[in-house]
Formats: structure tokens, C-alpha cells, sequence
């Protein structure tokens, strides 16, 4: 049973062009799926409609059972409670401590003033502080999370998703705004976590060579199409030549 | 589960917040002008304050005012050679004010002078800017009379103020490299400001006379009103609180409004254009 | 190439300064501004005012009821300040582009803010005056009005600079709109507006002032009064306390943005 499926979805912001093109895949629970392709590709915007930050124009996506594009307001919370979000600039509250930023991640469970008095249970806060643990941070918990480095934000990011207890981790270009000794961190961790804790990630990326060392499957993306959807060891030059448009050599040594 | 890093409470609760002195003077400025606000209301002189049909009166008195502007004291041509008094009066004070600010913020400058004088120049701007511009105006009146000098004088006096301040940090946020670019080819001071920091301030220094010019058209009212410096302040005065006569208060409103929202626009313009980046 | 640039911009500057003095020369006829008078009036004003504005021992009488006035006004100022503030802090989430709950609250609150802005203090004071009387009411409201357009201007700019992403980080957390609005907007911007906030009181201060003279309450009262019987000396007193309240603000609020920001 696919934990995530895809059918024909497609997306436009203008009339004559659309972002996405009759897009449709599976993902079955704890797989690591990378989507790779160049940038413009839709990669982010495939992302964005799978938790409805972006409204989707064309097709379905059924998430856990449920249609991801009927949902009222209150049944999209709980789905975006039930799916981890990642990004690419970590997207934290910049004045705020570590471990309140970690702890927003439960907002999604809370009442509107619950969240506002910032009324967390025992056992949240000791959790925060278990994944804060967990990814090596921990002695940073009290830092304001803007005093922190690159790789070290990325980790917040990732326990912030993770206290939502998801299915889903949904990750946007995680690794793009770090070095790569901080990107080798961050992508051992998202391994571990689909593995070890069986949550399943998709990951949006754009270095060939990362998707296809870490991940179960690779979707490439052209110009809002599929153009590859495969195990990583399948995806051979040609392939990569298809999803990008340029000789590989080129994208390996950039 | 027990940490040596997780700091709690006596009650064994776990603490979330950093409590850095930052966040500590943050709320303790919201506490504190929060507790002063309560206070103030028990300073209020509230002599001959009957609330509610003062609120009804106003009410009426905006609705007259909006719905229904007419000028029967003083007539339309009168009424916008008036607004070009005040716009006058605002630019001749913007003008002048930018000149001998520019000199005086070169002084303020600590990239630019030695530091005994930009210290005196801004305990001298400070003074000034500590003082109501109205009072200028009025005290001026005193030695000059009331008239068009007491009142450019005295809007001139904050217009300096305000331009040094915004000037010198602009001459302080030049590159170094630059001035010390023109130093080692032996060039003087003034060859200094002339081809390094002028050029590279200038659209800069433009956009803020420019906002001094906006915020001197509403000095100019006021001051015409307060101080009977003429222009249409006066006339707005006259209208409200000796004739009585909303309905010439509305007309003299909206026309202040007009030419308010104009400035308004002109400077957002000239903002996106000059430094569409630099809005932080 | 370069040549040609550089005259053309030389060409624009000289007409750029051209268009100025001509409007300088238009505006010094239209108000009969005389700028030898306007030099020649600066010496003479000041050596007047150090003759004639001096603090004697006579005006120190005066102290208490000028530190009263002063009270009332500074206290006005911080309460019309503190509950504008308030006010502004809603129309500006509704008006920042990264909170607005939908485009017509968004219009109506930039609408609010920039009418109850560009109407001048001097008229949201003589409107009020006529119903609510000579008493400190008058003041806090025509101060308050004006500081809301300000202020929400301000928070609007503030709010919209403060980052979109910890917004769309929590809104895909699924948090509601008033937790993402309290816990990921409002602690990113709230020390730029408690700097706009300490700026207004400032202001408002000054402002305080002018409303006085217009509206017969407080310090501006006070200093219009004394000007009026032409007691000098205390005219200096009054300016002096005015001056020596809004520094020390300053300086405390100098203090506590250096420490938030």
C-alpha cells in the first residue's frame, strides 16, 4: 500500500503555462525518494502541492488514504501536521531559542491559544530536547537559533519536522545553501531517519550524485514532466542527459 | 532523561525561553510603557470632558466636514495661492536647511573629521532637535516679528537637525576604500567629498531632503496654526476655531490631504527608483 | 562614450540646480521671504535669546507647576503613543503583505493609515478641540490619531520585511493563522517596532507641544501662556525642561535599542 500516490497532477499559475504536467507517482511508507532535475524543472512547486501550499490545478494526490485536494481547513491541518516540511534556507524563527523553534513544530496539534501561550507538555519539551540530542545539537537548545551555523539551522529545521511525529518529511533542497562536509551531515541524517525510524522522505535536489548515493528511488523532472522514475542505479548517463539537457560530466564537477 | 543541559524551573518544569538581556530590556520597555500608560490617565486633566456627546459632536463634525467641504470665508484662488505659501515656506526651509546641513554633517561625520567635532556638532544637533520646532518658530518671532523669516528660521533649525543626522550616517556608511583610494593619490579634504562621498551619496541625501520636504509641508501647517506664520495653517485655524465653520475646515483638509498624499507618492517613487534594494 | 555620459549628467545637474534656485527664487517671492533679513534676524535672535533667555531665580518658582504641565503632556504622549501602538499593531498584520488576511482588509488598513497620517495633527486637534474642550483628552486623541497612521505604516514595513519563510515553515506545521502571526511574525519584528514606538513617544513629546498651544492643555499651555505675558525667563524654563525631557528619552531609548536590535 503506497503511502503517497500521484495521479495526473498538473499545476499552472497563467493560462498558457503550467508548472507541472500530468505528474503521477508512487511512494511507499519509509522510502527516501529523491527528485532531481534542473532548476525551473517544478520541483519545488511538485512539493509544495503534496502538503497544499500550493493549490494544485489538475489531477489527485492521495496521501495516507485520504485526497489531499478535498480536505476543509481543518483536515489540512492535520495533514500538514502529519507531513514534516524542510527547506532549503531552514526557514526558523531567526530571534527565537532553538528549542522554541524546535517546539513550533507541534502546532499543528494545538489549539490557536494553547500555541499562543506557548503551552507545551512536559513530555513535548523533553522530546524536543531528545531529537535536539539526537542530531548533536543539544547544547545549543538555548542559542538563539540565528547565532547558529548553516548545517547546525538545518538540524533545527529537521527536528522541528520530526516533533510533528510525520509520515512524511518533505524536504526542499536541503543541502543547497551548505558546505559539503555539513551536506554529508544532513543527508546521513535524513538516511537515518528513513531507515531507522521508517519515515518516509522526499527530497528535492539537485546534485546527481548525492540523490544517487543516498536514495531508494530517483524521480527526475524536465520542464514540469517525469522524464525518470527509477531505483538510483538505474539512472545511467542517458538518463541523466534526459533530465538535464547537458553533458554529465558537467554537473558532476560543478 | 536527566540532562545536565536542560535547564528547568524550581518546579521541575522545563524552560524554553533563553532570558538573555535582550529579550529581559524588550519586555521589561513593554512593561514599563505599559504601566505608564495606566498612570497617565489618572494625569489627565479631564476639565469640561463630557465623553459622549463629545464623540457625537465629532462624529458630526467629520461627517460635515467630509461629505460636505465648501469654502465661504476665503476663496478657491485664495485658498490654493495659501497652499503655495506653506509649500513655500517648507521649501525654502528644506532647501537652505539641506545646504547648511550638508556642511555640518561633513563635521558630524566621524570618517571625515576629527572627533572633538563631530562630538560638538551632535550635542548641537541634539539641543536643537530637542526643542519643539514651534517654540523656534515662536521664539524667532520675538527678534524678527512674526512673518515669513520667524517661521522659515525656525522650521530651518529641526530641518538641520533632522538632515545632519541622517547625512552623517550616510557619509559613515561610505566604503573605506574609497576615501582612503583618494588619500593615497595626495588628494585633499575637499577633493575628498567632492569627487569620493558626494557622488556616491548623493541619490541618497536627495531621497532624505526630499522626505524632510514632505514632513516640512505638515511643519508649515502646523506652524501657520500655532504660530501664525500664514498659509493655509492659518486659514485652517481661522476656519475651525473662530469661525466655526467645519464645512471650510473639511475643504482646507482635503486640500492639505491632496497635496500630503502627492509628496507621498513623488517619495516612494523616488525611493523605489533611486535604491529599489536598499529598503532595509 | 564616457565623455558623453559625463556631460550629459554634468548638463543634468546644472539643471537640476537650476530648477531648484528658480523655485527657491519663486518661493522667497510668494512668501516675501528676504533672505538678508533671514541672515541678519539669526544674529539678532541669538543675542536676544542669550540676553533675554535666561533662567533667573524668579522663574525657578514657576518650577513646580511647569514640571506638573510637563508631567501631564509626557505622560499624554506615552499614553497616545502606547495605545496607538496597540491599534497599529492589528491594521499592521492586516495590511503587511506577508499577513494580510485578504486583500480588501489589506487596502482598508493602508487606506486608515495613511488618511489619519497625512492630515496634519494641527487639524485632528482644532476638530477635537470644538467637542471635547480645553482638557488633556483633546491632546491624546489628536496625538493618538496621527501616531496610528505612522506607526501602522511602520509595523507594516516592519512585518513585511521580516522573513516569509518562518511563515511558510509554519504554516506547513499546519499552525493556525494567529500562532504563526504570534509566534513567527511578531517576535521577529517587535524590537524594530518597540524602536519605532520609543521614536513616536519622542515625537510625540514635541508634538505634544504645538497640540498644547492649540488645544490650551499641558506644556504648550503653559509655554504659550508665559510667551504671551511676555515672561521671558520663564519661556526659557519651559524650553529648557522640554528640552531636557525629550533628551533624556532619547537617551533611554537610545540605550534600550542598542540592547534589543
Amino acid at each position: 500500500m503506497a503511502l503517497l500516490k500521484v495521479e495526473g497532477l498538473g499545476k499552472s499559475y497563467t493560462a498558457d503555462k503550467k508548472i507541472l504536467k500530468n505528474i503521477s507517482f508512487e511512494i511507499k511508507a519509509g522510502e527516501l525518494v529523491s527528485i532531481i532535475g534542473p532548476s525551473g524543472a517544478g520541483k519545488s512547486t511538485l512539493l509544495r502541492c503534496i502538503n497544499r501550499m500550493v493549490e494544485f490545478n489538475e489531477g489527485k494526490i492521495i496521501f495516507n488514504n485520504q485526497e489531499v485536494g478535498n480536505l476543509n481547513k481543518k483536515e489540512l491541518r492535520h495533514l500538514r501536521a502529519n507531513i514534516g516540511m524542510v527547506f532549503q534556507h531552514y526557514n526558523l524563527v531567526p530571534r527565537l531559542t532553538v528549542i522554541e523553534n524546535v517546539l513550533h513544530g507541534r502546532f499543528g496539534y494545538k489549539t490557536t491559544m494553547q500555541g499562543l501561550l506557548g503551552r507545551y507538555t512536559e513530555k513535548e519539551k523533553a522530546a524536543a530536547f531528545h531529537l535536539l540530542e539526537k542530531m548533536g545539537i543539544h547544547e545549543h537548545a538555548y542559542k538563539r537559533c540565528d547565532q547558529l551555523s548553516g548545517g547546525q539551522q538545518q538540524r533545527v529545521g529537521i527536528c522541528r519536522a520530526l516533533i510533528q511525529e510525520p509520515k512524511l518529511i518533505l524536504c526542499d533542497e536541503p543541502i543547497a545553501s551548505l558546505d559539503p562536509n555539513s551536506s554529508k551531515i544532513i543527508m546521513d541524517l535524513l538516511k537515518s531517519i528513513s531507515t531507522e525510524m521508517g519515515i518516509t522522505c522526499l527530497v528535492n535536489l539537485h546534485q546527481v550524485d548525492v540523490a544517487q548515493y543516498y536514495s531508494d528511488r530517483i524521480i527526475g523532472l524536465n520542464k514540469g514532466e517525469i522524464v525518470f522514475n527509477g531505483n538510483s542505479t538505474e539512472l545511467h548517463e542517458d538518463n541523466i542527459n534526459r533530465i538535464y539537457g547537458t553533458k554529465t560530466e558537467d554537473l558532476i564537477t560543478s | 532523561m536527566e540532562a545536565t543541559y536542560i535547564k528547568t524551573k524550581k518546579d521541575g518544569r522545563i524552560v524554553i525561553k533563553s532570558g538573555n538581556k535582550g529579550d529581559r530590556v524588550l519586555k521589561g520597555t513593554i512593561v514599563v510603557l505599559s504601566i505608564l500608560t495606566v498612570i497617565s490617565f489618572f494625569f489627565f486633566n479631564y476639565a469640561g470632558l463630557e465623553l459622549g456627546s463629545a464623540i457625537r459632536e465629532t462624529a458630526y463634525n467629520l461627517k460635515v466636514m467630509f461629505l460636505q467641504p465648501a469654502l465661504s470665508t476665503i476663496s478657491l484662488s485664495e485658498a490654493i495661492y495659501q497652499v503655495g505659501v506653506t509649500l513655500s515656506l517648507a521649501f525654502l526651509a528644506t532647501v537652505i536647511g539641506a545646504v547648511i546641513a550638508f556642511f555640518l554633517s561633513l563635521m558630524a561625520a566621524t570618517n571625515l573629521s576629527p572627533v572633538w567635532l563631530t562630538r560638538i556638532v551632535r550635542v548641537f544637533v541634539a539641543f536643537i532637535r530637542a526643542v519643539p520646532t514651534v517654540l523656534w518658530v515662536l521664539i524667532f518671532a520675538i527678534a524678527a516679528g512674526l512673518g515669513s523669516e520667524a517661521a522659515v528660521l525656525g522650521m530651518l533649525f529641526h530641518s538641520i537637525a533632522y538632515l545632519v543626522k541622517a547625512f552623517s550616517e550616510a557619509f559613515e556608511e561610505i566604503d573605506k576604500g574609497i576615501i582612503e583610494a583618494l588619500q593615497s593619490t595626495g588628494a585633499g579634504w575637499w577633493h575628498i567629498v567632492k569627487s569620493g562621498v558626494l557622488p556616491s551619496t548623493f541619490t541618497y541625501l536627495l531621497s532624505w531632503i526630499f522626505l524632510r520636504f514632505e514632513i516640512n509641508f505638515g511643519v508649515a501647517v502646523a506652524m501657520g496654526a500655532a504660530a501664525g506664520a500664514g498659509g493655509i495653517g492659518f486659514d485652517l485655524f481661522m476656519a475651525s476655531s473662530f469661525y466655526f465653520d467645519m464645512r471650510e475646515v473639511g475643504f482646507i483638509t482635503y486640500a492639505i490631504l491632496i497635496v500630503a498624499f502627492l509628496l507621498e507618492v513623488i517619495s516612494t517613487r523616488m525611493k523605489k527608483r533611486y535604491f529599489p534594494a536598499s529598503s532595509n | 562614450m564616457n565623455e558623453k555620459t559625463m556631460r550629459k549628467s554634468r548638463w543634468q545637474t546644472v539643471i537640476f540646480l537650476l530648477i531648484i534656485i528658480t523655485l527657491t527664487y519663486l518661493s522667497s517671492i510668494i512668501t516675501s521671504f528676504s533672505f538678508a533679513d533671514g541672515l541678519a534676524t539669526i544674529p539678532e535672535a541669538l543675542g536676544w535669546m542669550t540676553s533675554n533667555l535666561m533662567v533667573t531665580g524668579e522663574s525657578l518658582d514657576k518650577l513646580p507647576n511647569i514640571l506638573e504641565k510637563l508631567a501631564e503632556t509626557t505622560f499624554m504622549s506615552i499614553a497616545a503613543t502606547t495605545i496607538a501602538a496597540v491599534v497599529s499593531l492589528f491594521l499592521g498584520v492586516l495590511g503587511s503583505k506577508t499577513t494580510k488576511v485578504n486583500n480588501f482588509l489589506s487596502v482598508f488598513a493602508r487606506f486608515i493609515a495613511s488618511v489619519s497620517r497625512n492630515i496634519p495633527v494641527v487639524a485632528w486637534s482644532l476638530v477635537l478641540l470644538i467637542s471635547f474642550g480645553q482638557n488633556s483628552v483633546t491632546g491624546f486623541l489628536a496625538l493618538f490619531v496621527g501616531t496610528v497612521g505612522f506607526l501602522t505604516r511602520a509595523f507594516i514595513e516592519s512585518i513585511d520585511e521580516a522573513s516569509q519563510s518562518s511563515v511558510e515553515a509554519l504554516t506547513a506545521t499546519g499552525a493556525t493563522y494567529f500562532q504563526i502571526v504570534g509566534k513567527a511574525v511578531i517576535p521577529q519584528c517587535l524590537p524594530q517596532m518597540i524602536s519605532w514606538v520609543l521614536f513616536m513617544v519622542e515625537t510625540n513629546i514635541r508634538n505634544a507641544t504645538l497640540v498644547g498651544i492649540l488645544t490650551g492643555t499641558g506644556i504648550g499651555y503653559t509655554f504659550d501662556m508665559y510667551y504671551k505675558m511676555l515672561d521671558y525667563n520663564a519661556v526659557a524654563l519651559v524650553t529648557l525642561t522640554i528640552v531636557i525631557t525629550v533628551i533624556m528619552v532619547d537617551l533611554i531609548s537610545n540605550y534600550v535599542r542598542k540592547v534589543i536590535l
